[in-house]
């Protein structure tokens, strides 16, 4: 029997299929000195692990591999510090399964 | 179909989108339904268990060509510790009736077939087609959507936001407000593939028979959530929900609570030497009751995840999702048929059938839960699982300590971990919150 393998949240995302818009990320964060609670906390929360946080101690992301569940903007949406969007239509994660 | 108007546009082309669009298309109405996805079911994820009565009552037929996967003859519930779990397994042959009650099902699959049926009832389906911005005119009323597609302003009498539980539309447009991180669940999941005689064998199943686990405990590292494991035909559903606040609290990582979950010395068997082909996440709404917002004004009506009708409970969504579309779908046809207006007083009729059906008098009955939980979470999904797996354990274990000595100390353990008081009210507070 095999066993199960443990996989890194890039390998995962591996597994997934994706219409990528070019030069068009959907989710961008504000400009920031020091990260909130909320913001610092998707470092760790986001599933797709957009999230990073520099040499600076601020804040970025990369939306390659999102899975658009709204996590984030759930957290960080009504304080300004993250403007969300959904990809434009056909772009984006696209669920085999779902 | 920039100067087209239309009786009803639907946002959105998940469970309840579909159900609108299939009600209202049935009944003659002009009907245009907006999905951003690629093909309807691209953005969705689900564990996924469909109930079936909910969808009967729309298509009474579906059997005979929807994408059903396996229909459930057993049910686990499961409470675990790091290295245990103690069950309730109900398994019947009653379930294996002519017209099975529960099916798993793939959603991104079910949906595009869904979408087939709501298609041939003749409404008029735009995938890859985000609705971005409501349209109203001065006094609030909504007229219609722009969209993506080079911004153009399509006009409808009535819109159905069937957009899922970020709901931007909605919320954007001020109908109602932004999910609160205390009222959405964060799940991950992953579909793994194994031969279906495999699964058939780890699970005692024949030919089409499924199995669904349920599992609550300290897999959830104290943060209010629960581990789930769906057999499909040849595929195994797994994942985990977690409330968002708990998560943004103990910074846990979900993919990892994911992994742990997997490597549970009780899971593990289940799944091992399968192959994983996707990794999903998406929110679900676990407010209930107190959560639902204004169902409907002029010019619109919302229904499904986007008015938070999730039954957290009992996890059940799509069928309350699919019930509140098509009820909304039937409500805007008569309102319709009558020659009235969309106006807010006429849409009230949706309001009067949802408060009429199981949707809102099973939300209605948990309405203390969420906020139970949440006031507990240690309890329940700390102390007590631990406490009942070592309450089980000294059961079952046979080491020459006396019965009597056993009880005595297992009811210790727990008085030492709750207080008394503290067992008696948790007991009393969660038979009210159920009841
Ligand atoms: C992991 C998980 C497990 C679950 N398990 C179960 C289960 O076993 N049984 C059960 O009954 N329920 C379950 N649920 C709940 C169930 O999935 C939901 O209740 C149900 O899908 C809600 O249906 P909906 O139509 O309201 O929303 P959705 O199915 O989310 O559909 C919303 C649709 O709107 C589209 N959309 C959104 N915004 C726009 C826009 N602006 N323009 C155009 N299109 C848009 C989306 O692409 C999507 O297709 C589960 C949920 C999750 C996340
Ligand atoms: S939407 Fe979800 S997956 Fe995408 S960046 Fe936000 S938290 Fe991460």
């Amino acid at each position: 029997m095999k066993a199960i393998i443990r996989q890194r949240v890039e390998d995962k995302l591996y597994q997934n299929r994706y219409l990528v818009d070019p030069c068009r990320p959907h989710i961008s964060v504000r400009k920031h000195v020091f990260p909130s609670p909320n913001l610092l906390a998707l470092t760790q929360v986001c599933p797709a692990k957009c999230y990073q946080l520099n040499d600076r101690g601020q804040v970025t992301i990369v939306t390659d591999g999102c899975l658009e569940c709204g996590t984030c903007w759930v957290l960080c949406g009504a304080t300004g510090e993250i403007s969300w969007k959904y990809p434009r239509g056909g772009f984006g994660v696209l669920f085999k399964f779902g | 179909m920039r100067n087209e108007k239309f009786d009803a546009i639907v946002v959105g082309a998940g469970m309840s989108g579909n159900a609108a669009a299939y009600a209202m298309a049935v009944r003659g109405l002009k009907v245009l339904q907006l999905e951003r996805g690629e093909y309807p079911g691209s953005k969705n994820v689900q564990g996924a268990i469909l109930y079936a009565d909910a969808l009967e009552e729309i298509i009474p037929n579906f059997r005979e060509d929807a994408p059903l996967e396996r229909h459930l003859i057993e049910q686990r519930f499961w409470i675990m510790d790091s290295m245990s779990h103690t069950g309730i397994h109900y398994r019947s042959d009653d379930f294996n009736q002519r017209r099975p009650n529960r099916y798993t099902i793939i959603r991104a699959q079910f949906d595009k077939w869904f979408s087939a049926r709501v298609r041939e009832a003749g409404c008029t389906v735009l995938c890859e087609t985000m609705a971005t911005k409501l349209i109203k005119d001065s006094n609030g009323s909504v007229k219609g959507v722009y969209t993506d597609r080079t911004g153009e302003s399509i006009l409808a009498d009535v819109v159905v936001l069937a957009e899922g539980v970020n709901g931007f539309l909605g919320t954007r447009g001020h109908l109602r407000e932004t999910p609160k991180p205390d009222s959405v669940a964060l799940a991950v999941k992953e579909m793994h593939f194994l031969p279906e005689d495999v699964i058939a064998e780890r699970f005692g199943l024949t030919a089409g028979e499924g199995c669904v686990i349920e599992a609550g405990g300290t897999i959830s590292r104290g943060i209010p959530g629960l581990g789930f494991l769906y057999t499909n035909k040849e595929s195994i559903s797994i994942g985990i929900g977690c409330l968002v606040s708990g998560l943004a609290a103990t910074m846990e990582k979900p993919y990892d609570i994911l992994d742990a979950f997997k490597h549970h010395p009780s899971i593990r068997p289940l799944i091992a030497g399968s192959e994983v082909k996707e990794y999903a996440a998406h929110l679900i709404p676990e407010g209930g009751f107190r959560a639902i917002p204004q169902l409907f004004g002029n010019g619109w009506v919302v229904v499904g995840d986007a008015a938070q009708l999730n039954n957290a409970a009992h996890r059940e969504g799509s069928n309350l999702a699919m019930t509140s579309g098509y009820l909304a779908g039937r409500a805007i046809a008569d309102v319709k048929d009558h020659g009235r207006s969309m106006v807010k007083a006429n849409l009230s009729l949706y309001k009067s059938m949802l408060y009429e059906s199981f949707v809102i008098k099973d939300l209605m009955k948990h309405k203390d839960m969420p906020r139970f939980l949440h006031a507990n979470c240690q309890s329940f999904f700390v102390h007590y699982p631990k406490l009942m797996s070592q309450a089980a354990q000294s059961f079952v274990r046979v080491d020459g300590t006396s019965k009597l000595e056993k009880e005595k100390a297992t009811s210790a353990a727990f008085f030492k971990a709750r207080s008394g008081w503290g067992l008696i009210s948790d007991t009393v507070r969660l038979a009210r919150a159920w009841r």
